[in-house]
């Protein structure tokens, strides 16, 4: 929770969190470590210095430094777990939904856990997702379009075979689509970063919302004219936020884009735990105030408002969260924890 | 002997220095030398050239690795005095292929057979057309800013526009906006602004029209911003040259950097 200097609450939904395993014992090959190194550089490279974190912790911080970075020190009041397998570069994989799950079994109230498909597995995938929505009762999945499988680099969401996990998910009620794009999708010589497969996939599945996570990054531009053309698509702040320590002018300008061309019921805010800590996130962006040339230029404003939906509201209704009766719950947690 | 023999190396050094000044990056539209990509240049007396480079991650997209690396092959080769280029890329997923396919001068597609369906002509002009649009917006911002009349400006033609009077920082953002031109179709009697269609502007609709194109040149400022920060964060600071500029006009930043 957060609360603003004139004492108002303010509800914070982190629509992506990770709890993962980039340790060296649970590396496969070079390409894991490649992964794990990578993350470490967005982190060391956008960061605020006294919130680096030394490479052990971050190769596998565990359960409760995750539970008091988001909760205690940090300003979530939830959050959502986005599953990254990546199975062919670790051997328990990165960041599961059945490690995810552990960490919702020791803290309900705190955590949505979502699920993820690869539309490579064919038949069994769809098995594994009936499975999944069986047993925790999935309302979103997780889709990171880049992961290697065997010799496959990748897919798109146009590809034959992927219609029918779209389906599957309308049948089952996992209504919210998050979609990672990364790069290296085959054919190669394509621009591995296209968005435009979401562009098909929301417009064939307008009961679906489709969250691209860092807005399309590097394809901002792209994502943009996208997400104004369809409105069941949605812009997950994760990689776009941190800007706002670094570079705070490139944020003041992507952020007025987004809210100019998409608009402030469509953006989430997601920290990307643990390359990020909520903590810093929140406290710069409830402090920020887009410069007025910027806001004379596009005409558009970040007030109070527009921050309360990026940070709690637009998550709440696409993942139908009561707020009051959540506030409420944690509370009772709470006492019921002093006791 | 040694010592002339040297200064023809340091000579031709810098010659090859120079060449590659002029590959860019396609998806940031900067010299890939500006960028830090480039790490060492080795040439010999019998004119092989050696050239190293890496990127700012491991995942940096295939197609673009293989672009910069044939790209600096292709502009050193042009040397007179170059009797082979070697390219080598560092600690990236597709290494070994691309500097194999470069070494034997095979094209995209040969390099990575089933893995690509074709060449990256499509690729390539989708981000010239981009790059193009950022050149143009900055352009047209510029003059707009300097009391030029939309509605005169967009009967200009390429020639007018090339001899148009200006200062010099407005003179490089013509002559960098000159050198996209082309990627749209180009005469010399062809109005000098057009969109990545082709199609004249319309001067009623200008700000609007600017408006839109504004998102690419936030997007690969943004861009750059990023891959700048992971390369210094994976090879140490001070690997590359770490730009201080201010949104939303990067090229008119550097412009007017240059001209003072």
């Amino acid at each position: 929770m957060y609360r603003t200097t004139d004492g108002e609450e303010i509800f914070i939904i982190d629509g992506h969190v990770h709890l993962w395993d980039g340790s060296k014992a649970n590396l496969k090959n070079v390409h894991g470590q490649q992964f794990i190194d990578c993350f470490y550089a967005y982190h060391s490279n956008l960061s605020p210095k006294e919130y680096l974190w030394p490479k052990e912790k971050f190769d596998k911080y565990g359960e409760e430094a995750m539970y008091s970075d988001l909760f205690v020190t940090g300003y979530d009041d939830m959050a959502i777990c986005q599953p990254t397998y990546l199975t062919d570069f670790y051997k328990n994989g990165f960041n599961t939904t059945e490690s995810n799950y552990v960490l919702k079994g020791k803290y309900p109230n705190r955590f949505i856990v979502n699920g993820a498909f690869d539309p490579r597995d064919g038949e069994a995938g769809l098995d594994r997702l009936d499975e999944l929505s069986e047993r925790y009762k999935i309302q979103g999945v997780k889709l990171y379009t880049a992961e290697w499988r065997g010799d496959s680099k990748g897919y798109k969401l146009s590809d034959p075979g992927v219609q029918r996990y779209f389906e599957r998910c309308e049948k089952l009620g996992i209504k919210n689509i998050h979609v990672h794009k990364g790069p290296t999708i085959l054919p190669l010589n394509r621009d591995a970063f296209d968005v435009a497969d979401v562009d098909d996939a929301a417009t064939s599945f307008q009961n679906l919302n489709f969250i691209v996570e860092h807005c399309g990054l590097p394809r901002l531009d792209d994502f943009c004219w996208i997400a104004t053309q369809e409105t069941n698509v949605y812009g997950g702040l994760a990689v776009v936020l941190p800007f706002i320590h670094t570079r705070p002018e490139y944020f003041a300008h992507v952020i007025s884009e987004l809210l100019f061309w998409i608009g402030e019921d469509k953006i989430l805010y997601g920290s990307d735990y643990g390359i990020w800590s909520p903590k810093w996130l929140i406290e710069k962006f409830m402090a920020f105030e887009l410069p007025e040339s910027v806001s004379k230029e596009t005409g558009v404003q970040l007030s109070l408002t527009a921050k309360k939906k990026i940070l709690g509201l637009n998550a709440a209704r696409l993942y139908g969260i009561d707020i009051d009766a959540q506030k409420k719950l944690l509370a009772d947690t709470r006492q019921t924890a002093t006791v | 002997m040694t010592i002339m023999a040297a200064d023809v190396t340091v000579e031709r050094t810098a010659e090859v220095w120079a060449r590659l000044e002029s590959v860019i990056d396609p998806e940031l539209d900067e010299s890939v030398t500006e960028l830090g990509f480039v790490t060492s240049v080795g040439v010999d007396a019998g004119g092989q050239v050696r050239i190293d480079f890496r990127l700012p991650t491991y995942w940096c997209a295939a197609n673009f690795a293989f672009l910069m690396a044939d790209d600096m092959r292709i502009a050193v080769a042009a040397l007179p005095w170059v009797e082979k280029v070697t390219v080598g890329l560092g600690e990236h997923m597709y290494a070994d292929e691309i500097n194999r396919g470069v070494a034997a001068g095979l094209s995209f597609q040969a390099t990575f057979g089933s893995e690509a369906s074709g060449e990256l002509e499509e690729v390539r002009r989708t981000f010239m057309v981009k790059a193009f649009q950022r050149r143009q917006e900055v352009l047209l911002t510029y003059l707009l800013d300097h009391g030029h009349e939309a509605a005169v400006l967009l009967r200009v033609t390429v020639a007018e526009l090339a001899a148009l009077s200006c200062d010099s920082a407005g003179h490089r953002l013509i002559v960098r906006y000159l050198e996209r031109r082309p990627v749209v179709g180009s005469h010399a009697d062809d109005r000098a602004f057009v969109d990545q269609d082709g199609a004249l502007l319309d001067a009623g609709q200008i700000h609007a029209y600017l408006r839109a194109l504004r998102r690419v040149g936030v997007n690969a400022e943004f861009n750059s911003a990023l891959c700048r920060g992971l390369l210094a964060t994976r090879y140490g600071p001070g690997c590359a040259p770490q730009v201080e500029v201010k949104p939303v006009h990067f090229v008119r930043s550097i412009g007017v950097a240059r001209s003072n």
